[in-house]
Order: structure tokens, then sequence, then C-alpha cells
């Protein structure tokens, strides 16, 4: 099996600190703290993403002062675009920790996602362009989701409301040709699925998924740890005593905390009692423990065709008898899951589950 | 320095919806106004982001090749069409999003347009306080197909719906479809050749009236299933509807409950509490007219009742039916009934304790036809521990009798409470 790098984290923050050191001698222009707390909160997004201040240089995501990279544990499948997450907090305030939920972020705090493609995933750190950066801002009336989609030149983004489709072509890891039709999300769909009882959430900056290592400038360190050195986190417990979930693609984790990792960041924002798919009766959040509503025996309420002429959404030892792969496999729209934001198959995920699947007694 | 990737904008934003805004007085509701034509999808999406309470919508005639889900947010708002044949939303070409609308938002009109060929479900509102589909048509326009989407006409997790004359074809599981939901009004609307016409399923209070079902497999479904977050259906009546000829094969893909459902069924009544069928008109449904059963599958669910309990069947009219029992349910019937089958058909299905003493009053099946009404009642739990001493009952007369039938549904949007 095909094991991504150790830490994607790492290599991260390797750029960021050679990017950072390129940066710093070519120019001490940047104001030392140059985000825009008034943007953040104010009520219309700026037009452009420049306005927000968050980077020290757009185009090589460098982030300004006080604006945070961070990672988690196992990411969402976006058709393979790298992602570079940050997170900024207003000076001096803290999140609080939460157990289970994304933290309770203060007012102006800003989450901030890079979506980019590298012209050839055989060397996935060179020629990569930016696709859009999506933010998540925190106001006094909850949060608002917003993407700004790029422009060639790399020089700023857009806000772009209605979303947008692109066609982003490269080259996959065996180096064959390939043509991604992308979707810039529109307002509506960030909250298809950053939605907890209705309202807009973060999904990502969750304790267990950001309970693993990340390189900073200044070294390797646990980020949870980080976070409450830097100050930005308050009433976290120790870090040894927060769950965490593995990488869902380290082949040296167990394969049930795996699959359950990957079915908890790819399907559980919707597949959760409080979510859009709360419907479904389908629940996949890493804590649920009925196996009726993991998908056990489950049979299928309102997936129509999406059933697949299967009887359960998951049949024990019978990977092809089980709605969630079928529908896992799919790249076809009223069948795929998740609905949103990929149009790529996930080879990886679909082995993984498939493998889940096998391994339970039928 | 990075223009590597090759990347074509295949669609933006770039036409501004300012175009389009065709506004009242100031700070007053506004009216958005959109026009068939380059970038409509985009405008559209646009329009129904950028709209605030109080706004209308207004999508003009014409016709719509939409490639993307429409999804609207804003709480108070008016979508509305120029007429359910000239304002045409055709998804033929979709490429993504589950459904052809989505509305997550409250006190919400959908009014005057058409929704056609969704790879997904028609029109779907998640969540919605007073939610409105007025005068709609939601069609996959190549006829049943297994391919077409699940449901036309789609509100879950809602409170106060109202559909009124909407029509609905070829929904591969419910034409009208109402899930998880609580206050529901259903009336003056069509269903045909859907694999179910219309549908309430673990939902509490409808009223189901004015409808016309007909060419479905099934016309008129009363559901309730296990393992969902809302269950225990119960205070439904279903009255004054027109369910006749529902002879569409079914066509649903396999795995969904709705796949039991044999051609002819005329109303079925599945597990639910206090549901009251009276006053309809029943004609050609080759299986049965009223078929009143208990889920029939394996669950685990401690909390799910999976016999109907008070089921008042009355004053309905019964023409010919019961000519063409079909599928697995239509040959349980006949193996105990032969054919034709009766007007109605209960499964006789009680739980073990209730049948070895008593079922109270409030939780029995009551039956009050007119004379001549046919009627099995099929003993399946006798069938089942006597299997060499029991037979069907067909006296309809001990079934008489009646419950107390709910107060009418009352919806803010429908000038009630």
């Amino acid at each position: 099996m095909e094991i991504f790098p150790p830490s994607f984290g790492l290599l991260r923050a390797a750029l960021l600190t050679l990017m950072a050191i390129f940066v710093s001698s070519l120019s001490s222009a940047f104001p030392a703290n140059a985000v825009s707390d008034e943007a953040i909160v104010a009520k219309r997004p700026p037009k452009l993403l420049s306005a927000f201040g968050f980077f020290a240089d757009m185009a090589l995501q460098v982030p300004a002062n006080g604006v945070m990279p961070f990672a988690i544990n196992t990411p969402l499948f976006s058709d393979k675009a790298l992602k570079y997450r940050f997170v900024y907090l207003p000076d001096g305030e803290a999140a609080e920790f939460v157990a289970d939920e994304a933290f309770e972020f203060p007012v102006g705090t800003a989450l901030i996602k890079s979506f980019a493609f590298p012209a050839d995933f055989r060397s996935p750190d060179e020629n990569v362009q930016l696709i859009e950066t999506r933010v998540l801002l925190r106001s006094e009336d909850g949060w608002n989701a917003w993407a700004y989609l790029w422009n060639d030149a790399q020089t700023d983004a857009e806000l772009k409301i209605a979303g947008a489709k692109l066609t982003v072509e490269t080259l996959t890891e065996g180096g064959a040709p390939l043509e991604i039709a992308y979707s810039v999300p529109n307002k509506n769909q960030c909250k298809g699925c950053h939605a907890l009882n209705g309202e807009v959430v973060p999904i990502g900056p969750k304790a267990r998924n950001l309970n693993g290592d990340f390189a900073y400038a200044d070294g390797v360190r646990n980020q949870l740890e980080h976070w409450i050195a830097k100050g930005v986190l308050d009433g976290a417990p120790e870090p040894a005593d927060i769950d965490a979930v593995p990488h869902a693609f380290d082949a040296d984790a167990p394969l049930d905390a795996r699959a359950r990792a990957w079915l908890d960041v790819n399907c559980a924002h919707c597949h959760r009692r409080e979510g859009p798919a709360s419907n479904s009766g389908l629940f996949l959040t890493r804590g649920e423990k009925e196996p009726v509503a993991l998908g056990i025996f489950k049979r299928p309420v309102a997936a129509g065709r999406g059933a697949g002429d299967r009887e359960f959404d998951i049949k024990p030892g019978d990977p092809e008898g089980s709605i969630l792969l079928y529908r896992v496999d799919s790249t076809e729209p009223g069948v795929m899951m998740p609905e949103l934001g990929r149009s790529l198959p996930d080879p990886q995920a679909v082995e993984l589950l498939r493998a889940w699947i096998a391994g339970m007694d039928g | 320095m990075f223009s590597v990737i090759r990347k074509r904008l295949v669609a933006s934003n770039a036409l501004l919806l300012s175009a389009v805004l065709v506004s009242a007085t100031p700070s007053f509701a506004a009216e958005l106004r959109v026009e068939p034509g380059e970038g409509a999808n985009e405008r559209l999406i646009e329009a129904l982001i950028l709209a605030e309470p109080g706004d209308t919508v207004t999508i003009a005639a014409g016709h719509y090749d939409l490639t993307d889900g429409l999804s609207l947010d804003v709480d108070n708002v008016t979508v509305r069409g120029e007429g359910a044949d000239r304002t045409v939303l055709s998804f033929k070409g979709q490429t993504g999003a589950g459904e052809g609308l989505l509305v997550t938002s409250d006190k919400v009109i959908l009014r005057d347009f058409a929704v056609e060929d969704t790879k997904g479900d028609g029109i779907k509102s998640k969540g919605s306080d007073e939610i409105t589909f007025r005068d709609l048509r939601v069609e996959w326009t190549n006829g049943p197909h297994e391919q077409n989407g699940a449901y036309g006409v789609y509100p879950v997790s809602s409170k106060n719906v109202l559909i009124d004359s909407v029509l609905v074809r070829g929904a591969s599981d419910a034409g009208i479809y109402v899930g998880q939901s609580k206050d529901i009004i259903v009336r003056n609307s069509t269903a045909e050749y859907n694999v179910a016409g219309i549908e309430i399923e673990n939902s509490f209070r409808a009223d189901v009236y004015g409808n016309t079902a007909t060419h479905n497999t099934g016309g008129i479904l009363i559901f309730d299933l296990p393992n969902l977050p809302v269950q225990g259906g119960h205070d439904i009546r279903v009255f004054d509807n027109d369910v006749m000829d529902n002879d569409t094969p079914n066509f649903a893909p396999e795995g969904n409950i709705v796949g039991i459902v044999p051609k002819g069924m005329g109303i079925m009544v599945m597990a639910n509490r206090n549901v009251h069928v009276f006053g309809n008109r029943l004609s050609g449904n080759g299986t049965t007219h009223v078929l009143i059963a208990a889920y029939p599958n394996d669950y685990e669910d401690d909390n799910y009742m999976f016999v109907p309990r008070g089921v008042y069947v009355h004053d309905n009219e019964h023409g010919d039916g019961g000519f063409a029992p079909d599928g697995e349910v239509g040959k349980i019937i006949t193996d105990v009934v032969g054919e034709p089958v009766p007007d109605i058909v209960w499964d006789g299905v009680t739980r073990i304790p209730e049948y070895f003493s008593w079922v109270s009053a409030e939780n029995r099946i009551y039956i009050s036809e007119p004379e001549g009404t046919s009627f099995a009642n099929l003993k399946m739990i006798s069938q089942m521990l006597l299997p060499w001493g029991w037979w069907p009952d067909t006296d309809i007369a001990d079934y008489a009798g009646s419950l107390p039938e709910p107060e009418p549904v009352k919806l803010p949007q429908d000038g009630g409470a």
C-alpha cells in the first residue's frame, strides 16, 4: 500500500521556513501584524483576499505575524488538492478547549485554508499553483464561510459568492495526465458541510485531529502543546490525555482506527445527529458506538439509486454488498459520497474501507 | 511564476447581480429577477445567496440548462417562476449536488416553476419551518426509470409543510415524500408514474387530501421506519383523494423499502399510529385498494413500534380492484385469500403478548365501509404459530367501530395558527 509522507506538515513547514527566510531577506516592508481585525468581523466580506492581510507573501503562502499554520492528522479528500491551513486569533485572545468538537474560537478568529495543485504529483512541492482560499470568519453573529478564487498571476484572490468551476490539469504520481473538474463551493455549499444544528461551524480544528506533530520554524512540536504554549488555547488537558486520530493511510495504525478516522473526517460533518444528513440515521462520528447508526445492517432510507441494489449500508464481511463502499467508490452525481468537494475517485480510501468491512465478522 | 497548471474558468460570477436587481423602495422587500441565457446557473445561485429576508427571487419564463444544484439558506424568501410549464429548470446536465434545489431556511415559498431530470432528488427542504411548495412541477421526462432521482418534492426534518397543487412524475422512490416532519398538508396535487405517489414517513400530524395518485406503483403510503432520529409517525388523515389505476411496475432500485410495494397498491399503511383513511375514491388498483401492514424486515431498535396502532378506514368508495395482485406481497395475500384480492387487507400482525391477550381499543384496526366492500385479515401471526389451525377472517363486521379523528392540521402560512 502506498504510504503518505510521514508528515505532510513536516514537509510543508520546511518549505515555509525556506520561504520565510527568502521573504524576510527580500523585504521588511510588511508591518509586524498586517492582519485586519476589521475585515474579519465586517458585515460584508472584502472583495479581495489581500484585504485581510493574512499573508506576508500571498503567492508563497507565508503567513503574516500572528497567523499560525497547522495541519490535521487525517484530512478531507478534495480531489487531491494540497491544502495549507492557518488560524488567526485576535491579539491576546485564546480558543477554549472542547473535547469532541471544534474548539470555541473567540470573535475575530479566522480559519484559513488554501487549496493548490502541483503541476506534477511526482514532485508535489514544485510548481504549485494556488486555486482557492477558503476562510471561516468568527463574527458576533457566528461563523461566516467564504471562498476566494486565485488569479492566474497568483497575486491575489477574488471573492466568489456563487462559487466557480474550473479545470485543473496536472500529472499523477504515475506521470499520467489528469484533468480535474474542480469546484469552488458557493456560500451555501460551504454550509452543506460546515453546519451543526443549522449553524456554520469549523470542522477541522478538533482536538483529536490536531493532536499530532507539526514542524514549526523553530522545530517539530505537538500542535496542541504549541497552541497552549502560545497562549491561544485555554482549558486543555495534557495532550497525552487527549484523543488522537491516526492518519487514515498510516499502515502502522490499527485498521479500525484508520477507517473510523477517515469516516469521521470525510463523512461525519454531515452524517451525525446534528448535521445536514441527520435524517439518514447514518452517523459516522468517531465516537459513534451504536452499530446500526454506524451503518452495520442498517437499511437505506432515502438513498434512491444511491443504494446500488444493496440492502445494507455496511454488510459485515461483504464490502461489495455494502452501500457505503458503493457510494464512496462512485463519482456519479446522485450516487457519490461525499456529495460535495470531489469529482475524482479516492482509491486509497476505497481500499481502506474495503479492508475494514471485509474484516468485520459477517 | 507558477502558471504551469492550465486553468480554465468554466464559469464565473462575473455577471453582477446588480444587473438583475429590480428593487422596490430601499430597505424594503426587493425583487431579484433572473432571466434565462448565458451564466443563468451562476446568476440563479447568486440570487438565492444574496437574497435578503422579505425578498422575492423571480425566475423568468424560459428553459434553463443547469449543471449545478441550487440552494437557498435565507429565511422569508419567495422563489417564484412564471408558471410550472413556462419556467423550466432542467438538470439533465447536472454534474454536482444531490438535488435540484435545496432549501435549509424558514418561511420559504417555492412556486410556479418546474424542475426536471435531476440526478438526485428534485426539490428538497431540510430542517425548514414554514415551507410551502405550490404550483410546482417536478418531473423525470424519460418516464419511470430506476436511474431517476428518488424523491420529487422532498421536505425532510421540517415543520409546517404545505404542499399544494404540485405535479410530480417519474420519481424512483416517492413523487411527494414528506419525511421526519411535523404538521403537514399535502393537497390538490397530482402524483403519477412514480414508485410511490405520495409518501408520509416517520411524520407527525399530516392531512393528505384532494390529491390524485394514479399510474404509480403504489398511490399513497403512510410508513414508519426504525433507526431514524424521528419515528413513531402518528395522527395522519388521508381523505378525499382519487387513488386509481396505480399500474406502473415497481422500478425502485433494490435495497429501498419502497421496493416492497407491489404494482397496483392503492393506499398502504405500515406501522404508524392513529391513521384515518376516509372518503377516498379507489379504483383500478390491481393488488388491493388498502393494505394495513407491519414493518416486514428485521431491525434492531427498542424504540420502534413495528405494527400499525389505531387505524380507522371508513366511507371510501371502492371500484374495481384486486384483479392483478403483484409481487411478493401479492403472492402472500393470494396464497391466503385467492383472487380477486379483497378491497382492504390487513396482515393481522400484532405483538405476541397482545396476540395472547388483547389489543386495547385505541390500538385496534377499525373498518366501516359501504355495503359490499370486501376485506381480509390474513392473521399472519396465527399462520406462523398455528400452521394447521387458522383461517383468514373476511368478516368485515368484526372490525366495526371508530376512533376519534385528529384535529385538522393548521399551518401558519395557510391562515392557521
